[in-house]
C-alpha cells in the first residue's frame, strides 16, 4: 500500500457509490429544474410555480409552520436546556438521555401519538374539554402543524443548545450580581449576546429540520395538508399526473432557500468575529 | 443559589420531561387499554394488542425486511468508509476538508428532493432499482455517512496512526495486517456506537421507503403508515415496541460512548 494508486482503488467505491446515490440525483434536479416538459429549456417550470396560487400557498405554509415550530422550539429549548444545567447530575443524565431517545421519535410514530394525544378524540382534547378549557382541537389544521412540529424540534434543540451554556462561566454572574445587575439585565447584557452565535445556528438548523420535514405532516394528513416536500413528493409519485421536472423545481427552490440561510448564518458568524476581535 | 431558583429550575426540568413523555405516556396508555374512546380513562387493561401484533405474520414480514434493509445499509457503510477513511487519513490528509463538505450533504438536501433525482435516475434501463429494496440499501447508506464519518472520525484523530503503523510495519507486518489487526481493533469502539445510532434512526426512515419503494418491499414505517385505517390499539402497541426497540438501541450507544471515555 507504499503506492498510491492502491490507496485511490480504496476510496474509490466510496466515491462512487456516494456520486450515485448523492450527488448524481441532486445533479439531475439542478439541470432538469430547467427543462420543461412543455417549452423546453428556461425558466419555465419556476415562472409556473411562482405564477401558481397553489404552489405559492404551499410555500407560505411551509414557511409559516417552520418558523413558527423553530422559534417555539428554540424558547422552550432555551428555558429547558439552561434549567438543566442548574439542576443536580442525576436529573440532569436522566431528562438529556431521554431527550436524546425522543429525538428519534419523529414521523409516522409520531404522528399516531398525537393523534391518541390530542386528535378528535385525543385524551388531552377531552380532558381540557371537560375542564372547560377549550371547545375542541383540530390537530390537522396549520396551529396543529405547528404544535407537532414544535415537539419534534424540541428535543433537537436542547441538545444543540445545552453544551453552549458551558460558556456562561458562574465568574461572570457574581461578578456582574456585584455591581448590582438584577436577572434581567445580566441575561440582557451578558448572557444571550454570548449564547447568541448558539442561538442562531441552532435555530438555522431547526428551520432547515421542519421546512424539509415530510414524514410527520404525510402521516398526519395522507397527504392532503399543502406543503412544499408533500407538493414536491406529489409530483413525483402521486395518483393523477407526475410532473418530474417541475417537482425538480420546487426541490431546488427549497435548496436555495436552505442554502440561503446557511449563507447569511456564516456572514453571521464572521462579521460577530470581526466585532469581537 | 437560593432556595427559590432551585425549585424553579427543577420544575422547568420536569416540566420539560413532561411535554416529551406525553405523547409516548398516551400511546402506551392506549396500547395497554381494553377499548378507550370518548372517555377520560380507558374501560380496562389488556397485553391482547401486543399479543396480537407479535403474533401477526404481515408485521414479523415488515420487521424482517426492516432490519435485512438496515443490516445491508450499515454492512455497506462499513464496507465502503472504513477503507476509504483508512487511505484518506494515511495517504491523503489533505482530502479530509473535501470529505468534511461532502458528508454535510446527506444532512443539508432533505430526503424528499434526492428521492425526485432518484426516482428518474433509477426508473429504467439497466439500473433499474426503485421498487426493489436494493436503493434503500444504498440511500440509507448515505444518510448514516454523517454519523458513522464524524464517529469513527474522531476516534481515528485519537490514534496515533503513523506511529502506530510504523511499529507495526518496524515488527514486520505488511501494510495489509497492520490496517486488519491494529488500527481496526483500535476502532472498535467507535464504529459500534456509530452503527447502534445508525440502526436506531434507520429503522424509522420513512421518506426514501415509501418514495421509492412504497409497498412491493412493505417496511415496518410502511406497514405502520397503512395500519393508520385500523385498530389504533394496533398501531399504538407497534409505536411503543418500535420505541423500546430505539431506546434500547440508543441506551447500548450511550453505554458504549461512556466506557470509552
Amino acid at each position: 500500500m507504499k503506492r498510491p494508486w492502491l490507496a485511490l482503488l480504496l476510496i474509490l467505491p466510496f466515491l462512487l457509490v456516494f456520486g450515485a446515490f448523492q450527488l448524481a440525483p441532486l445533479a439531475w434536479i439542478a439541470l432538469n429544474s430547467f427543462n420543461s416538459s412543455e417549452s423546453g429549456w428556461g425558466l419555465a417550470n419556476y415562472g409556473e410555480i411562482l405564477g401558481s396560487p397553489f404552489y405559492l400557498q404551499a410555500i407560505r405554509f411551509s414557511l409559516e409552520i417552520s418558523l413558527w415550530s423553530s422559534v417555539c422550539g428554540l424558547l422552550i429549548a432555551l428555558v429547558g436546556a439552561y434549567s438543566l444545567t442548574r439542576v443536580d447530575s442525576r436529573l440532569r443524565g436522566f431528562v438529556v438521555a431521554f431527550t436524546n431517545m425522543t429525538s428519534n421519535f419523529a414521523g409516522v410514530p409520531l404522528a399516531f401519538a398525537f393523534i391518541i394525544l390530542l386528535g378528535i378524540n385525543g385524551c388531552l382534547t377531552l380532558a381540557l374539554k371537560q375542564l372547560g378549557l377549550i371547545e375542541g382541537f383540530n390537530l390537522y389544521t396549520k396551529g396543529g402543524l405547528i404544535l407537532i412540529y414544535t415537539y419534534f424540534q424540541i428535543p433537537l434543540g436542547v441538545l444543540l443548545l445545552f453544551p453552549a451554556f458551558e460558556a456562561l462561566k458562574q465568574d461572570w454572574r457574581d461578578a456582574a450580581a456585584l455591581l448590582g445587575a438584577g436577572t434581567w439585565q445580566y441575561w440582557r447584557h451578558i448572557g444571550l449576546p454570548v449564547l447568541s452565535p448558539a442561538l442562531v445556528g441552532t435555530f438555522i438548523i431547526l428551520l432547515a429540520n421542519a421546512l424539509g420535514a415530510y414524514a410527520t405532516v404525510y402521516a398526519l394528513t395522507v397527504g392532503n395538508f399543502n406543503v412544499v416536500p408533500v407538493r414536491i413528493a406529489a409530483l413525483v409519485s402521486g395518483d393523477i399526473y407526475l410532473e418530474p421536472n417541475l417537482a425538480a423545481a420546487l426541490a431546488m427552490l427549497l435548496v436555495a432557500f436552505m442554502t440561503l440561510i446557511t449563507l447569511v448564518h456564516q456572514w453571521l458568524l464572521k462579521r460577530s468575529r470581526h466585532v469581537q476581535s | 443559589m437560593s432556595r427559590a431558583e432551585r425549585l424553579y429550575h427543577r420544575l422547568v426540568v420536569w416540566l420539560l420531561f413532561l411535554i416529551l413523555v406525553a405523547p409516548l405516556a398516551a400511546t402506551l396508555v392506549y396500547s395497554l387499554a381494553t377499548q378507550w374512546s370518548a372517555t377520560l380513562l380507558p374501560a380496562g387493561f389488556t397485553l391482547k394488542w401486543y399479543l396480537q401484533l407479535w403474533s401477526d405474520p404481515r408485521f414479523l414480514a415488515a420487521f424482517g425486511r426492516s432490519l435485512a434493509i438496515c443490516f445491508g445499509a450499515l454492512a455497506l457503510s462499513c464496507v465502503l468508509i472504513l477503507p476509504a477513511m483508512f487511505a484518506i487519513a494515511y495517504h491523503f490528509p489533505r482530502l479530509d476538508a473535501l470529505m468534511n463538505v461532502l458528508i454535510l450533504l446527506p444532512f443539508a438536501v432533505p430526503p424528499v428532493v434526492s428521492a425526485v433525482g432518484l426516482l428518474q435516475l433509477y426508473a429504467s434501463g439497466p439500473l433499474l432499482l426503485t421498487g426493489t429494496p436494493w436503493i434503500l440499501v444504498f440511500c440509507y447508506f448515505t444518510i448514516a455517512l454523517p454519523f458513522m464519518y464524524r464517529a469513527i472520525s474522531n476516534n481515528l484523530q485519537a490514534l496515533n496512526l503513523r506511529d502506530l503503523m510504523d511499529a507495526a510495519h518496524l515488527l514486520g507486518a505488511s501494510s495489509w495486517r497492520a490496517a486488519l489487526l491494529v488500527i481496526l481493533p483500535n476502532l472498535r469502539t467507535g464504529l459500534m456506537v456509530a452503527l447502534f445510532l445508525s440502526f436506531s434512526f434507520l429503522i424509522g426512515e420513512f421518506v426514501f421507503a415509501n418514495l421509492l419503494v412504497g409497498t412491493r418491499y412493505e417496511t415496518l414505517q410502511i406497514y405502520l403508515y397503512n395500519l393508520r385505517n385500523g385498530s389504533g390499539h394496533l398501531t399504538s402497541a407497534l409505536v411503543i415496541s418500535y420505541f423500546l426497540a430505539v431506546l434500547l438501541m440508543t441506551w447500548i450507544a450511550n453505554r458504549l460512548n461512556r466506557e470509552r471515555t
